[in-house]
């Protein structure tokens, strides 16, 4: 693996240097392609939600979906959470095995009326990868409303300060105090690694199914770690969190990016592919769920701001 | 008091003709406005209602009467004379005299509450009673249905409380027996009567001109009626408003008798005073206030934040969801870390809460969230050490939203560095807002408490460093010793008005507190850097807002005087008792953060 791993972090050297990212735009409708898969995958399970479902029948329908739909690779596999999971009550509280925490493996946990649910899922279409996160509740919830409301100030946040070139540990503070001041609990550090975004690099293009292991891709993970290696060595991380890993300027690539917001037993999150280039940073794609949303609930001067 | 001599002045004297008694009613008031009819108990007359008429005559038409058999009105001998229909006609015919039209607004306490169950649950006065306010008295009725579903249920907790009131009621035995209590009235009760209210319940007042021939008469009330309807007791139910006003610490009544009573009531209001029997001679002025808001709310102004939250709804249980409902918290530094934390645990159980914090729209988000967990919120920007802006919002709560039920005094600024190198003005700023913040909160609160007998709590957050010294922290250690102290002695002070107070002490708690701590005596750079590094360490240890504000809702419910939160916090506790030396020694250890 680890052979392999920097065999491939090799490659990924070659095509996309860090120092110098200059995004075709070829490679840009690929992801955006690939992001709009997903969104149309979560959109359409969504649909499909029923109460009494659990959390593994919902991930299983997304998984589905998105191999009927072209995706022969994936970041990780579909996760569904329903209820208090999608706020990870309590599991922020201890250590995640080596940063690696269960919590968010799809469980039996069944769907009610009014509950929260997130769906998230991370296909890889044509060797584009996106992975994005999508919240909603089958009836009413006003306490979900209020924290997707809220999450239209963290993509207008981050975008900002990754424009003003800080340090993207910096970002991710900045992130956290945001929560603090809106009183939620920043629900991404129950993640692995506690990262507010993750790199996504471009695989090859082929038609052949790969393998996933414990619900991740292999190709993904294994550019991952490849870019984990090379950022040890040019100092940078590809996986952005508040800590010193990420005390360095934004690395032109792409970066999926997942602020999760939890308050009481109620979570909410998005997740975008976030640009950035050697001069600039732009969302892959306005046209996404969350930003629909927002516009139609009338939060469109801070919409367009985004 | 003007406008109580010229309501006196005013009081127009009427005899009424029921059958074959005549009463004595005393009207005061306007002729135009809303009538207020009030209605004595045992062994007490009109007189009883002395300090209320005055002011509930400025704003309402009010007729005080004497029972049959009490004051100036006719004694008939019989005991049956003294059932309840009659009382009820008598009532009948006073209401007919002083508003043939409009209906009234009954308050009655004790006896005259006990009748008055009657009249709003009989068909004689339908339709002319607008709303009833109950002073301590049940209806014999529900009492007698009270002791059947808990007799029946043979459960022994219910069974016990039973036998609780039975001993309560230990005088309406001896007021069977024959010639015992008209005799002790008549060998001079009504001398030592008001001596006996002044020792037992606090009441200081002279005695009614006609206290020995009440006391005497009104057994016939007891003799006429309690066996009678408690053996046999009748189901009485009322769409009349109906506005409880519960003295806790009654001597006469139990509480528990009003368990089940919203099975009776259609529209129930329910207020609890920690106080005695006698409540409009203890606390004349929170009688007039609880009934004109009721009053009020009835005639069609809007219900007041008090009355809303004293509202008894129907079906809700109480229960982990609304422990605090009909509760109204304070929270001082209510914008953040353990302020809007406990603030949000108050809310999410029902509490109606104020979030006061010196950043405005810090308190304002706290009141948003806790309105989505759905309770009351209300957010006041105030400077928690500046004496004319507490003021200022201890005037808005007590008359907007009545008097707390809950202080929270949590609004702190954290201070570090040698004694040497702290200011004046460092120190000024640290205790103007750590000790006079916690003295305004209490006392400003603590008044309106006592004056409403709110047995509620007042929560005072100190700290592990008032009893931990250490050279780093010389400013804030004493500021929190400060307030521990104050909290014991606020404590031993306000126990008999039963209002708790807590000490809390915290330990390493990450909050926001660390990123404004002031470092005393380095530069701007050096103070950054170890802001940054108290921040990790506060964020190593891991202990949340969420473990204090859990700390101090157990405390609540519990009536503990002291929560320590953090095994430091505890160990700091044990090894100032244990080895106070050793605790010395420690403080002089120079922690570099």
């Amino acid at each position: 693996m680890n052979e392999a791993s920097s065999k491939i972090a090799g490659k990924a050297a070659h095509k996309a240097d860090s120092n110098g990212w200059d995004p075709a735009i070829a490679d840009l409708d690929g992801f955006r392609q690939a992001q709009q898969l997903a969104y149309r995958c979560a959109e359409a399970i969504a649909d499909e939600l029923i109460p009494g479902m659990t959390e593994r029948e919902a991930a299983a329908l997304m998984q589905r979906w998105l191999a009927a739909n072209g995706a022969n690779d994936c970041f990780h596999r579909p996760f569904a959470w329903f209820g208090d999971r999608t706020a990870f009550r309590g599991f922020i509280g201890f250590r995640h095995f080596g940063g690696f925490n269960p919590a968010f493996y799809p469980g039996n946990r069944k769907l009610e009326e009014n509950m929260p649910y997130i769906l998230d899922c991370a296909p890889t279409l044509n060797g584009y990868t996106a992975d994005i996160g999508y919240s909603g509740c089958i009836g009413e919830n006003r306490m979900l409303d209020k924290l997707m409301d809220d999450l239209l100030e963290y993509r207008v946040l981050i975008l900002e300060l990754v424009r003003q070139r800080k340090q993207l540990s910096e970002i991710s503070q900045a992130v956290d105090r945001l929560c603090a001041r809106h009183g939620y609990e920043p629900r991404h550090k129950a993640y692995p690694f506690q990262v507010l975004a993750h790199r996504v690099e471009k695989l090859d293009a082929d038609e052949k199914k790969h393998r996933s292991v414990l619900n991740f891709g292999v190709r993904n993970i294994a550019r991952l770690v490849g870019d984990v290696a090379k950022g040890r060595r040019e100092g940078w991380s590809p996986l952005w969190s508040s800590g010193h890993a990420s005390d360095h300027a934004p690395t032109p690539g792409l970066w999926a990016v997942e602020p999760h917001l939890g308050f009481r037993g109620v979570g909410a999150k998005w997740e975008e592919l976030l640009v950035v280039t050697e001069e600039d940073a732009f969302w892959l794609d306005d046209d996404v769920p969350q930003v629909r949303r927002w516009l139609s609930r009338g939060l469109e001067p801070l919409a367009k701001a985004a | 008091m003007s406008t109580q001599i010229r309501a006196q002045a005013e009081a127009q004297a009427l005899r009424v003709r029921s059958g074959d008694v005549e009463l004595a009613v005393k009207v005061y008031g306007d002729v135009k406005r809303p009538v207020v009819v009030l209605v004595h108990g045992y062994p007490d007359s009109s007189h009883v209602w002395n300090k209320v008429v005055g002011p509930l005559s400025a704003r309402y038409r009010v007729a005080a009467y004497d029972v049959r058999g009490a004051g100036e009105s006719t004694v008939p001998t019989h005991t049956a004379a003294y059932e309840l229909e009659h009382l009820v006609a008598d009532l009948a015919a006073v209401v007919d005299t002083v508003s043939p039209e409009q209906p009234i607004h009954l308050v009655a306490h004790d006896w005259g509450s006990i009748q008055s169950w009657e009249a709003v649950s009989t068909e004689r006065l339908k339709g002319r009673i607008a709303s009833y306010t109950s002073i301590s008295g049940p209806s014999l009725d529900h009492a007698g249905y009270w002791v059947m579903q808990r007799l029946r249920s043979a459960a022994p907790g219910e069974i016990a409380k039973v036998a609780t009131q039975l001993m309560h009621s230990w005088y309406i035995g001896a007021f069977h027996l024959p010639l015992a209590a008209p005799l002790a009235w008549k060998l001079g009760l009504d001398q030592l009567w008001p001596k006996l209210l002044e020792r037992f319940e606090g009441i200081r007042g002279e005695s009614a001109p006609t206290q020995s021939s009440d006391g005497q008469h009104g057994v016939n009330l007891y003799r006429a009626n309690v066996a009678k309807r408690l053996l046999a007791p009748r189901e009485r139910r009322t769409s009349v408003p109906v506005q409880l006003v519960v003295p806790t610490r009654d001597r006469f009544v139990s509480l528990e008798l009003l368990d089940g009573i919203g099975q009776w009531v259609d529209q129930l209001w329910r207020r609890d005073v920690s106080a005695g029997h006698w409540l409009q001679l203890s606390h004349p002025e929170l009688v007039v206030r609880y009934v004109s808001e009721f009053v009020g709310f009835i005639e069609g102004a809007e219900e007041s934040a008090g009355l809303h939250r004293a509202r008894v709804r129907e079906g809700v249980k109480p229960g982990k969801n609304n422990k605090y409902a009909g509760k109204l918290a304070i929270v001082t530094g209510g914008g953040s870390g353990i302020g809007r934390e406990t603030l949000l645990s108050l809310a999410e159980q029902g509490a109606e809460v104020v979030a006061a914090d010196i950043d405005l729209a810090a308190a304002q988000r706290s009141a948003e969230l806790a309105e989505l967990l759905g309770a009351t919120a209300h957010a006041r920007k105030v400077d928690v050490g500046d004496a004319k802006a507490m003021e200022a919002l201890a005037a808005w709560v007590g008359n907007e939203l009545g008097a707390p039920d809950i202080v929270i005094n949590n609004a702190g600024i954290g201070m570090a560095g040698n004694f040497l190198d702290t200011s004046t003005a460092d120190w000024e700023k640290i205790l103007h807002v750590n000790l006079w913040g916690v003295i305004h909160g209490s006392r400003l609160f603590g008044k309106q408490m006592v004056a409403a007998g709110k047995s509620g709590h007042i929560v005072n957050v100190a700290s592990a460093l008032a009893f931990a010294p250490s050279r780093m922290m010389s400013a804030y250690a004493t500021s929190k010793a400060a307030v521990a102290m104050l909290n014991d002695c606020l404590r031993a002070e306000l126990a008999d008005q039963g209002i708790q107070v807590i000490s809390v002490c915290p330990g390493v708690i990450d909050t926001p507190i660390t990123g404004s701590t002031r470092f005393v005596g380095v530069s701007e750079e050096e103070q950054g850097r170890r802001r940054e590094g108290a921040k990790k360490l506060y964020q190593r240890r891991n202990l949340k807002p969420q473990a204090v504000s859990a700390a101090i809702l157990k405390a609540i419910d519990n009536n503990r005087q002291e929560v320590l939160v953090g095994s430091e916090a505890h160990g700091a506790r044990l090894l100032s008792r244990l080895s106070p030396a050793l605790s010395r020694r420690l403080a002089r250890m120079e922690l570099s953060l």
